[in-house]
Order: C-alpha cells, then structure tokens, then sequence
C-alpha cells in the first residue's frame, strides 16, 4: 500500500538507552557453545555491546525519562502534545495502553490522543504513518511518537539467536506541519500467515504465562529457550527480509520518481551487520551510505534503530540542512515499510542514557 | 573441494564433511554457521552471495555448495 503526505516533518528526535551494558565476550560463558563459533559471529554479525535494562525497568520508565529530559530543557512544551502514540511490543501491562501510563505520569493534557501500537521492527515506519494521518487533523499541531521495548526481559539469556542482539531503548520522535511543503512517500506491506517467524507464545489469551511456560525447553542447537520468551525463527526472517525489502525500496523510489543516487542516507532496521551489508549488496548501494553500527554498540532495540541509527551516526547532519533519506523497517507481523523523505533542521537529536536504577 | 572443506572445517573442525549429504539435517552445520560460512566464501571466493540464496538447500552438502559457488562464476 502507498502512502503520500505533504507539509509533515520530524522536528526533533531523542534516543534514550539504558546506561547498563552487556558484553557479547563476558556473556558467550552462557551459551553451551565452543568459543571459536561465538567469536565468528562476533565477526560476521557485529555482536558485541549491547544495552539492557535493570530489573524492573518498564518501557514508560525509559519514556519518561527522555520527555522530562525535553521538558526541562525546554526544547518540548508538555501542553503543545496532542497526540502521543507509543509503539512497543513489550508494554507495561496487558491493560492499560502503556501511553496512556505516560500521560499520567507526566500530567499531560486530557485534550489529546493516546494511542498504543503493538509493532516491532516496523514499528518506526508504522508510527509515523501514524503520525502524519493525525496531522491531517486540524485539531492536532504537535505528535510525539515514542518507540520503546525492553525485550531483553523477554528473551532467554541461555538463547544464543536471540539474547546477543537484543538491545533494550526508547526513542521520542516530535512530529509536526511543515512550512515547506515537501512530499513524503511511503508504502507498507503486510503478511500475517508468517506470523510465528517472530513471536513471544506465551503470555496472551491463547496461552496463558504458567509455571509450564516459564520452564527453559532445549530448543536445538544448544539454545534454551521458554514459551514466555521471544522465539525468532533466524532463517525465515533472513530470507524474508531479502526477498521483500529489496522490491520494496525499488517500488518506493519509482513512485515518488526519486533515482536511487539522489538518496544521501539509507537508514534501515538494525538487526545486524551481516543481513544489512547484504541488503546493500542486493541494492549496490555503497556501505557507507547505509550505516549497520547500532547492534554492535547498542543491540538491536526492535522499532528503535531507525531513530538510534539518526541520532548515533547524523546527529549534527539533522541540526542542519536538510537532506534525502530512505527508511525501511522490517519484522514481527510479517510487517515491511519504507519511507522516502527529507531530514534535518531539527530542533534537537540526540543520544541520552537512562541511569542505572530499577524501575518504577 | 579441499578448499571449501577447509574452509567448512574452519567453522566446525569436529565434522567430517565429506560423510554427511545433510550438513544442516545431520547437525554437522547450524543456521548461525551458514551465515559464517557465507561470509567465508565471500572472502574467500571474492563474491557476494546474494541474500535470497542463504537457504538451507544450497548448504545441505559439498556438491550443493560447489554449485552455488560455480553460479557466482567461483571455481570450488
């Protein structure tokens, strides 16, 4: 499906990570698994540092943090929110939306949207979407879109596909009407019959969390694994993402009439180095113009790489002149997007640290 | 094949390659060590497979993969 906004541009992006960090070496003792094998995918992969929450820490906790720093600082007036849309897949409780926890906790305005979205790797594309359909509203000048997961507290640490990627953070992304009028396009494509390539089982309706659900299963290849935690089938979303995104970016670009030598920046979904490079491969765009360095140093956080691959590698380029961008994500649903736009003249972009505290 | 082996040997010296039709069936390869044989080859060979072809079918044996290899115009 294509999507064409006018006058819509992000005006201010934060990533906010949890000053705890893991390290691929020290945690390779978890994994029942010769040394020589994990340091090759320390190689291949980029595994190395990553992010992770103290016990307790929510997703609001990380939210809050970040819109009180923006608060304090001045550079986002809590009145000027009129819709907050909070897009994660690991939310505070089953009920209430995790935004609407936010608004409260913060004392925003009752005049105004909140809106959870349960999304993942897409989830930056789908909460923009989101955004810009709201702006459409004349009631609505001002969105702020957070991005925020805590899946470590979801995966097994005994679970070497999963546990070493995975990377706990938030993003608060402001979003309003452009003075200028400049087009965004965008196209979204879903396949819900893969759903179980990425899937948490347990814990919902269909199979409640038990004593049973909690117990570590040998799951093949050494690996650990329970059904309260996250089950990521690797091959079938390696394949998935290189027969999909490649199509899909070539789709983009010929609608909005853009050739692929006038995009600047391909900022992508970081799930890890190899499956990017190869994407770029595929796409013969140069590997300096699509950057793969946020797994490595902060883990994959699920819908917040995209604003954590911005504010790691052009925080200064998005403070000024404005430039060409192509962004995609890809992931749980099946779900792929891609959004082809202009960044910069941002108010602010940049990289904080939630403190070492637990939550609450 | 006496490179490719070394190169499969490499990645999992305890595997005897050249006694399994079914490297990922027979346990003698997992998905992780694909996507680091892959990246071997591509160094080794100086290709770029192309992601659509790392599935388990090009990698289930010594034949299967001198296949691939010689479609990226590589000599195994």
């Amino acid at each position: 499906m294509n999507f064409v906004f006018r006058g819509k541009r992000i005006s201010g992006l934060l990533a906010v990570v949890p000053a705890n960090e893991g390290s691929f070496l020290e945690e390779m003792r978890n994994f029942d698994f010769p040394v020589n094998r994990s340091l090759k995918l320390k190689e291949v992969m980029g595994y190395d540092k990553h992010r992770l929450v103290l016990d307790g820490v929510c997703v609001s906790d990380l939210a809050v943090f970040g819109l009180r720093s923006l608060f304090d600082r001045g550079l986002l007036v809590p009145g000027d929110i009129d819709a907050l849309i909070l897009v994660t897949q690991s939310p505070d409780h089953l009920m209430p939306p995790t935004s609407s926890i936010v608004q409260g906790r913060l004392g925003l305005k009752q005049d105004m949207l909140c809106l959870d979205i349960n999304q993942g790797c897409a989830g930056f594309i789908v909460g923009l979407l989101e955004a810009f359909l709201l702006l459409e509203q004349p009631a609505v000048r001002k969105v702020v879109l957070i991005n925020a997961d805590v899946m470590s507290r979801k995966t097994s640490p005994k679970d070497r596909n999963s546990f070493p990627l995975i990377g706990d953070a938030a993003s608060i992304t402001v979003i309003e009407r452009d003075q200028n009028d400049s087009v965004i396009h965008a196209n979204l494509k879903m396949d819900g019959t893969r759903h179980e390539a990425l899937m948490i089982p347990a814990g919902g309706m269909r199979m409640p969390s038990s004593a049973a659900t909690a117990a570590l299963e040998d799951v093949g290849d050494r690996n650990l694994r329970a059904k309260d935690h996250l089950r990521m089938d690797g091959s079938a979303v390696f394949n998935f993402v290189q027969v999909e995104v490649p199509p899909m970016i070539e789709s983009l670009l010929e609608t909005a009439g853009v050739p692929i030598g006038d995009v600047e920046w391909f900022l992508f979904h970081q799930p890890n180095r190899f499956m990017l490079q190869k994407l770029a491969d595929k796409m013969r765009i140069a590997h300096a113009k699509m950057p793969s360095n946020v797994v490595e140093q902060f883990g994959n956080s699920s819908g917040v790489t995209i604003p954590m691959v911005i504010a790691t590698n052009l925080a200064g380029r998005a403070r000024g002149a404005r430039f060409c961008a192509c962004l995609a994500g890809f992931g749980v649903g099946l779900t792929w997007g891609s959004m082809l736009l202009s960044l910069g003249e941002m108010n602010f972009c940049e990289l904080i640290e939630y403190p070492n505290a637990t939550g609450g | 094949m006496t490179a490719l082996i070394a190169l499969l040997q490499e990645i999992r010296p305890e595997s005897d390659f050249g006694a399994s039709r079914d490297f990922l069936g027979d346990g003698l390869l997992d998905s992780f060590d694909m996507i680091s044989l892959v990246a071997a080859l591509d160094t080794a060979y100086r290709i770029s497979i192309d992601g659509v072809d790392i599935v388990p079918e090009h990698f289930s044996n010594l034949d299967a993969i001198a296949a691939l290899l010689r479609k990226y115009g590589a000599a195994p």
